[in-house]
């Protein structure tokens, strides 16, 4: 079982969670060519080892999270939320 | 080397089997071959194998990082089945069954294959009507396949669940010329074969870069040296990204998420057949090797990984759904479990193209059908490279088809890999 510390309940099992996927995904403007699009869909870098992604706390505050986790080993640096606003309000209290 | 008969078995037999020689050689790797395949699982081996014996080739190495049959050749649960519908993996898969029928002969090795039958269930009206059309698609293209009646199903398989199950059976759509094989049989059978073919099987051979030339592969640095390569494969699914960037070639449309598969103590006969059970979230496939153990398997962990190591999560999904459509497995206990990693890809259908380097070909993205499929993708992957062009059959299966909005997409689950199961 993974061990994923959720800034709002604390550390918790994976099992609580639901994966998103790559965080490092930027989307393209909606006009956009396709080609950007194709890109950020469809193409990924697949990183064996520390990677960002995202996970979603579906069986507990229900909030976005941003994982900062080693794909070979599943050890975990560091957890945020995925909203920018939520993770800055976060730091500022700390 | 000694080929394999009724009469060696029974001479050794009586000769306290020592006539037995090894069944491939261990090569020192050469400084050069006219292709280097990377990779020795079922994929690799099969494409060593038919270069050499369909296309006449005669230079030929298999360079694999760990032993051969090491990597998800021995974390499968060994189903073969055609029941594939889409344009391209509809010929594909039934290909790829056809190899499978004629196998033990073709490599002079018994590969156990044993056509017992696959039964997916269905348990609502809406999935009857989806198996049937998926079904009758199969039947159209010559595939003979089946639906069976609830009657029919129990009086086949008398012990699943009719009684109490959560999502009650009403049927089930059946490939009889389905079913399963020996797993180390077919990895050891093709390298028989291929060594004897003259190709150079080299394990302990890590790739640790790719070097290239403008546009052009010109050789693979290893932990055994480097070795030149004329033409250069990859059949390394698990690892195909890390690969691809070591070639300066940048992102692919595959994830690599890990598989997880189980066997259970041996048990006097109990299943017949290959049984499939998927409603809702649940999925669930089963069959009774010829050892006797349950060996069966479920979803993915969920979440991208490269450690062949499973979680405790799916293990208790896997049993759940185990025990809910085979209520007598309820004691059974379980002897070990493993994980394999899959190349999952953004449609679920493999990869067999040409790449932008011109001598550099690529076999992938075979999520979780990778074994079935072995056959024919050695078999279209050694066409591709020996004739420097697709077959018609596999015109769709390069990593360009998104740009053209061709989705293969068996399950219509869209552009998230994990979906693919």
């Amino acid at each position: 079982m993974i061990r994923i510390n959720c800034p709002f309940c604390g550390e918790r099992d994976h099992s609580e969670f639901s994966y998103g996927g790559d965080a490092s995904i930027e989307y393209p403007a909606l006009d956009a060519p396709p080609e950007q699009w194709h890109d950020a869909v469809f193409m990924r870098e697949n990183i064996r080892g520390m990677q960002s992604e995202t996970w979603h706390h579906a069986s507990g505050c229900r909030m976005w999270l941003v994982v900062e986790r080693d794909t070979l080993t599943h050890e975990i640096q560091a957890v945020r939320p995925a909203h920018p606003a939520i993770a800055q309000a976060l730091e500022d209290e700390a | 080397m000694a080929r394999y008969s009724a009469w060696t078995v029974f001479k050794n037999g009586l000769t306290g089997q020592k006539g037995w020689g090894r069944a491939w050689r261990d090569p020192e790797p050469k400084k050069a071959y006219d292709v280097v395949i990377v990779g020795a699982g079922l994929h690799g081996l099969a494409t060593a194998y038919y270069l050499a014996k369909n296309h006449g080739l005669k230079n030929i190495a298999v360079v694999e990082k760990g032993w051969l049959g090491g990597g998800n050749a021995g974390r499968n649960t060994t189903i073969v089945r055609s029941n594939y519908m889409m344009p391209g993996n509809r010929q594909f898969y039934e290909h790829a069954l056809k190899l499978w029928e004629e196998l033990s002969h073709e490599l002079n090795y018994n590969v156990m294959f044993s056509q017992r039958a696959h039964i997916s269930l269905f348990h609502s009206p809406g999935a009857r009507d989806a198996a049937a059309r998926r079904y009758n698609s199969m039947r159209l293209t010559d595939t003979p396949a089946e639906l069976w009646s609830l009657e029919q199903l129990k009086k086949e398989v008398p012990h699943l669940n009719y009684h109490s199950a959560r999502f009650p059976i009403i049927g089930a759509a059946v490939q009889k010329r389905a079913g399963t094989a020996r797993h180390d049989a077919v990895a050891w059978g093709y390298a028989r074969a291929a060594d004897q073919l003259g190709v150079d099987i080299i394990q302990n051979c890590e790739v640790t870069s790719v070097s290239r030339d403008g546009s052009q592969v010109s050789a693979i640095e290893t932990s055994r040296g480097t070795i030149q390569a004329k033409k250069l494969g990859f059949a390394v699914a698990g690892n195909t990204s890390r690969l691809w960037q070591m070639a300066g070639l940048g992102r692919l449309p595959i994830e690599s998420h890990k598989l997880q598969a189980f066997v259970s103590e041996p048990l006097k006969p109990l299943l017949d057949q290959v049984v499939v059970f998927g409603v809702g979230g649940a999925h669930f496939y089963i069959s009774q090797s010829d050892k006797g153990g349950m060996v069966f398997g479920g979803d993915l962990d969920w979440y991208k990984s490269y450690a062949q190591r499973g979680n405790l999560p799916i293990v208790q999904d896997t049993a759940e759904a185990a025990t809910s459509i085979l209520p007598c497995l309820g004691r059974v206990r379980l002897l070990r479990h493993w994980s394999g990693i899959m190349d999952m890809s953004m449609d679920g259908s493999p990869f067999i193209c040409k790449t932008p380097l011109d001598n550099l070909y690529l076999n992938a993205g075979w999520n979780y059908g990778g074994f079935k499929a072995s056959p024919a993708s050695g078999w279209y992957f050694a066409d591709l490279i020996a004739n420097d062009r697709p077959h018609e059959v596999i015109q769709n299966m390069d990593v360009k088809r998104f740009e053209r909005g061709v989705m293969i997409d068996e399950r219509g689950a869209g552009p998230d890999p994990k979906l693919h199961g």
